[in-house]
């Protein structure tokens, strides 16, 4: 049993106010993901939890015991947290060989030498590189340091192991391996774990939970697919999802229990059980209108309810085409599966099922009418 | 529905929260006291504060006190009421302002800065020079070179100006002829001695700081950019001038400051060459009258001193100022295209062949040459001897004194040499690493910046007189009584090894704390945490991350001070007392003695243990004395 909350977390560093009011649950046996642009607090917030950052204010539990108590002060000293951390950089020690790396620790908390032996080599073959134990850091490539790296980090076998941006300095195929690996190792320990990426697509294909920050502030907590269906704001939408979420401009009126969007899409009304609670009173405002691009289907014949659009570009990719099309003023991405070929300017008519798009209040930036679950099916 | 779907809040979730204690303050200063106990950064840092403090606050107070406060010897003199420490201008006045002050102050003022600019203009022109064509250019013998021109670096100045006095020295001051003389060659006064002399022999020796930082410097150039010039089309002079002179300026730049403090400081060399010719400089004057017992006139003139190597630096910092910080861009040169010097190369090569041949071998052939001379002054085969080596004493030699290694004071003062120098660098180190661990874990801390500045005091206060800083310190004991306790609050250290082993720690601090701080960057916070997560507490992280991973920078430390500490005269000349002497306080009293061949042979011995320690530590550990010297 692991759980750690924190909550009301605030750090300054100087005048620089970094965490903002952070109130977050991680529950046992999540894979967490602190996701974010670079700046936004996610390092940070797990440094917090790791103890080698220590909040100004806040409280942090981990199970039922209280670890940070910034009011009177009580920072529990790292070690005894029951995690460990892999380190961006690695943090490999270029002094030690490898068996040495990962032996650091036990051998710090006096553990029997043969035991020691019998679980570093248990580590090392988990993480498949029992034969590098006598290398040093130096003669390994950056794939096998962060195998080392983790290996240290598990051999203690933490309750919670943290990793921060872990494979941001391998190259893409190590990374797409290392991927699996991470989700393998996190079904095999059943450890807690916590992990820090700019990635969106490592977030959503390892994760079971997604926190999203921007500017020292949690926006979001949620699983991977509600987070990619229903971002909570305009900058989650537009951060999730590779290609980019389309935004269309558009109006917007409430009268009680209907809304009526207005927008090149053309008019579509919602139900109050797709509302959100930031949806506003009746009257009429701003918004803007959410649609990924795969949500986008293309005919090119002419269609009842289709939209008439131009296309602008077409991009084959092998297994996907991406279209750049003209609505009226607004320039749209679209995706299909497949090799389509178009011509420029050829018309082409769009079909968008609006139970799957999301409105998003245009002041706030809050999304005001989600996505109605039929995808999650 | 939404948000709280989204974000799950604890605080509005009471069920979902741990059992809180109630706040209490008394839990929170228990936790405060053991949060700053136990971090091993605010223990050192407190450490250093208190130390740093004693040892170079305290006395630069101490020493601006007195030279408020009038002294017994004083007070007949200005007669009427006049008390024993009583507030008084009265030195300020006799040195600003009274009859006496253009003969004590201002003229050696204009003596030393005369000097000081000389010798940082030329003596850094060369050594960048040097370093640009062993380091960017494809002149031939570069090992030979490389080690060649360091070489001045381990003699003492004022042993090259002995060197110096021996070749030019003419009868008519000298008393017996100088080599040149000796070929029937008439040497002028003003080459003899004065400042022609001494800044000569400052630059053959202070060229080298410059060439250590410079190429350190060049070194982490990447020869790309200077390629990336050459592809614009841009010709070989352009891109010195306009791509590697301003990349390296920070380099350049620090070496003026330091030699200009150096120089500014400098006693032994305006010692040997000027007060011959009654030539003082601010450091010759402040060593005569502090011997002629004027202690307070020369703490004013001490006062006077570092207010102008303040001003020095400072001016030097704002002209560094952000430049300093492209200092280590290009990163690691790593890979690099050498320069070719075509039609330059012969000429340029014999060029430096000769300067070597007389900057740097010649004083040390010279001095040599000298120990062999029965009599001075007589170069012939017929006046060679051994004697001054191994000779037994002989009444009619310099009244009986022997060879030196026969000399049983020689070895008293090798072992007294060697005790201080080892104690003192390696105390000395091992402080530069902590204050280096302090720098960098605590740039962002007003503490971590405290220290710095702390540390950087001694660095602005010229060695001779740090010395008299520490004689007015350590003089006399200072005892309060608490609570009927006697608690002596400085103890007297005047003439012990203690006073000798303290001066030269602290006034070597800033370099060893630089080496340390250039060391402790190279680790990453990162490496160290790692190891806090595992559980090891500060002495074990110490043990076996920190110290293992700063190994070859600990020796770079440790043989810069080494080095340092075995050939300083200027700091403990005046702190020396028969007891405690040291092989350069020997080789200086010989010289002021006249006894030149024994003052000779303890030179070479300086010379060749320095020489020794260098090749091994640089054989055996890397290490690299540059690191420490770095602006």
């Amino acid at each position: 049993m692991s759980r750690i909350v924190l909550s009301e977390i605030n750090k300054y560093y100087g005048s620089n106010h970094v965490l903002k009011d952070l109130n977050l649950v991680v529950e046992d046996g999540d894979f967490m993901t602190l996701l974010g642009p670079s700046g936004c607090g996610k390092t940070t917030t797990l440094r917090v939890i790791a103890g080698l950052e220590k909040p100004q204010s806040g409280n942090i539990y981990m199970d039922e015991r209280e670890v940070v108590n910034a009011k009177e002060r009580f920072y529990e000293d790292p070690a005894k947290r029951g995690l460990n951390l892999v380190f961006q950089s690695y943090a490999l020690w270029p002094h030690m060989t490898v068996f040495d790396n990962v032996a650091f620790g036990l051998k710090v908390e006096k553990v029997p030498k043969a035991q020691i032996a019998q679980r570093v080599q248990n580590a090392l073959e988990r993480m498949r590189i029992s034969e590098l134990a006598q290398r040093y850091p130096s003669e390994l490539s950056g794939g096998q340091q962060q195998r080392v790296a983790i290996a240290r980090a598990i051999v203690s076998e933490p309750k919670v192991l943290l990793l921060d941006e872990p494979l941001s300095n391998l190259d893409a195929k190590l990374r797409v391996d290392m991927r699996s690996e991470l989700k393998r190792l996190h079904r095999e320990l059943g450890a807690t774990i916590i992990y820090v990426t700019h990635d969106q697509v490592e977030a959503l294909t390892m994760s079971t939970k997604i926190a999203i920050f921007f500017d020292g502030v949690l926006e979001q907590v949620n699983t991977p697919m509600e987070v990619y269906q229903n971002p909570a704001s305009l900058r989650i939408a537009d951060f999730i999802g590779n290609p980019r979420i389309n935004f269309i401009p558009g109006k917007a009126q409430r009268a009680g229990d209907l809304l009526t969007v207005e927008s090149v899409l053309g008019i579509h009304q919602f139900n109050a059980d797709t509302f959100t609670n930031e949806m506003p009173g009746d009257g009429l405002f701003d918004c803007v209108v959410g649609v990924r691009p795969e949500q986008i289907e293309i005919s090119r014949q002419e269609t009842a309810a289709g939209i008439p659009a131009n296309i602008y570009s077409a991009m084959p990719a092998g297994s996907e085409t991406l279209l750049q099309l003209w609505v009226g003023d607004v320039q749209l991405l679209a995706k299909q599966i497949g090799l389509k070929n178009y011509a420029a300017d050829q018309p082409v008519w769009m079909q968008i099922n609006p139970e799957s798009i999301n409105i998003f209040h245009k002041e706030t930036g809050r999304l005001i009418k989600r996505a109605t679950s039929e995808a999650e099916e | 529905m939404i948000s709280e779907m989204q974000v799950q809040v604890p605080a509005r979730h009471p069920s979902g929260l741990p059992q809180s204690r109630p706040y209490s303050r008394w839990r929170k200063y228990k936790n405060m006291v053991h949060n700053a106990v136990t971090n091993p950064y605010n223990l050192l840092a407190l450490a250093a504060i208190v130390l740093l403090t004693y040892f170079i606050a305290v006395p630069l107070m101490e020493m601006i006190r007195t030279t408020f406060s009038l002294a017994k010897a004083d007070v007949r003199r200005l007669g009427g009421d006049a008390r024993v420490g009583q507030f008084t201008l009265y030195y300020w006045k006799q040195i600003l302002t009274s009859s006496i002050a253009k003969k004590m102050l201002y003229q050696p003022l204009f003596n030393s800065f005369l000097i000081a600019i000389s010798t940082s203009t030329i003596g850094v022109s060369l050594g960048a020079i040097i370093a640009w064509l062993l380091v960017r250019t494809d002149l031939p013998f570069k090992r030979f070179f490389s080690l060649a021109v360091i070489m001045p670096y381990m003699l003492p100045s004022w042993c090259k100006s002995m060197a110096w006095i021996t070749i030019f020295k003419n009868e008519r001051i000298g008393g017996t002829q100088g080599f040149l003389n000796y070929l029937g060659i008439q040497t002028p006064d003003w080459l003899a001695y004065g400042p022609v002399a001494i800044v000569a022999v400052l630059c053959i020796h202070y060229y080298a700081y410059a060439y250590l930082l410079v190429s350190a410097a060049l070194r982490s150039v990447n020869s790309e950019l200077e390629e990336m010039g050459e592809i614009l089309g841009a010709s070989k002079p352009h891109i010195l001038k306009s791509i590697t002179f301003p990349l390296v300026l920070p380099a350049i730049l620090s070496s003026v400051i330091l030699t200009f403090s150096k120089s500014m400081g400098t006693f032994g060399v305006p010692s040997f060459l000027g007060l011959k010719v009654n030539y003082y400089t601010i450091s010759t004057m402040l060593h005569s009258t502090i011997k002629n017992q004027q202690t307070n006139l020369g703490y004013t003139i001490s006062i006077i001193l570092i207010v102008i190597a303040s001003i020095n630096i400072f001016i030097n910092q704002k002209l560094i100022g952000t430049r300093k910080s492209y200092a280590t861009i290009g990163g690691k040169g790593g890979h690099s295209t050498l320069l070719q010097l075509g039609k330059w190369k012969v000429p340029l090569t014999i060029l430096l062949l000769l300067f070597i041949v007389f900057a740097v071998f010649l004083p040390l052939v010279i001095l040599l040459y000298q120990t062999f001379m029965l009599r001075v002054g007589d170069y012939g085969l017929s006046n060679f001897t051994l004697h001054y080596w191994i000779g037994k004493p002989d009444p009619m030699i310099y009244d009986g004194l022997p060879g030196i290694f026969n000399n049983p004071k020689f070895w008293h003062y090798v072992r007294n040499t060697l005790k201080l120098v080892i104690v003192t660098s390696l105390i000395a180190t091992i402080c530069g690493q902590l204050l280096g661990y302090i720098n960098s874990r605590g740039r962002h801390l007003r503490s971590g910046r405290l220290v710095e500045q702390l540390v950087f005091i001694p660095y602005l206060i010229p060695s001779i007189a740090f010395g008299a800083m520490y004689l007015s310190m350590f003089a006399s004991s200072t005892t309060v009584d608490i609570l009927g306790y006697r608690i002596t609050l400085i103890p007297a250290l005047y003439g012990t090894f203690t006073v000798l082993v303290l001066v030269s720690i602290v006034k070597h601090l800033p370099f060893a704390s630089r080496a340390g701080t250039s060391n402790m960057m190279q680790i990453s916070v990162e490496l160290e945490e790692a190891a806090q997560i595992a559980g090891a507490g500060f002495p074990t992280r110490f043990a076996k991350i920190i110290f293992p991973l700063s190994k070859n920078g600990f020796m770079s430390g440790f043989m810069l001070i080494f080095i340092s500490i075995m050939k300083e005269l200027d700091l403990i000349v005046i702190l020396m007392t028969p007891d405690q002497t040291t092989l350069p306080y020997m080789a200086y009293t010989y010289s002021a003695e006249g006894v030149t061949q024994l003052s000779n042979c303890v030179a070479i011995v300086m010379f060749l243990i320095v020489f020794l320690v260098y090749w091994v530590a640089n054989k055996f550990f890397n290490a690299n004395i540059a690191g420490g010297l770095g602006g």
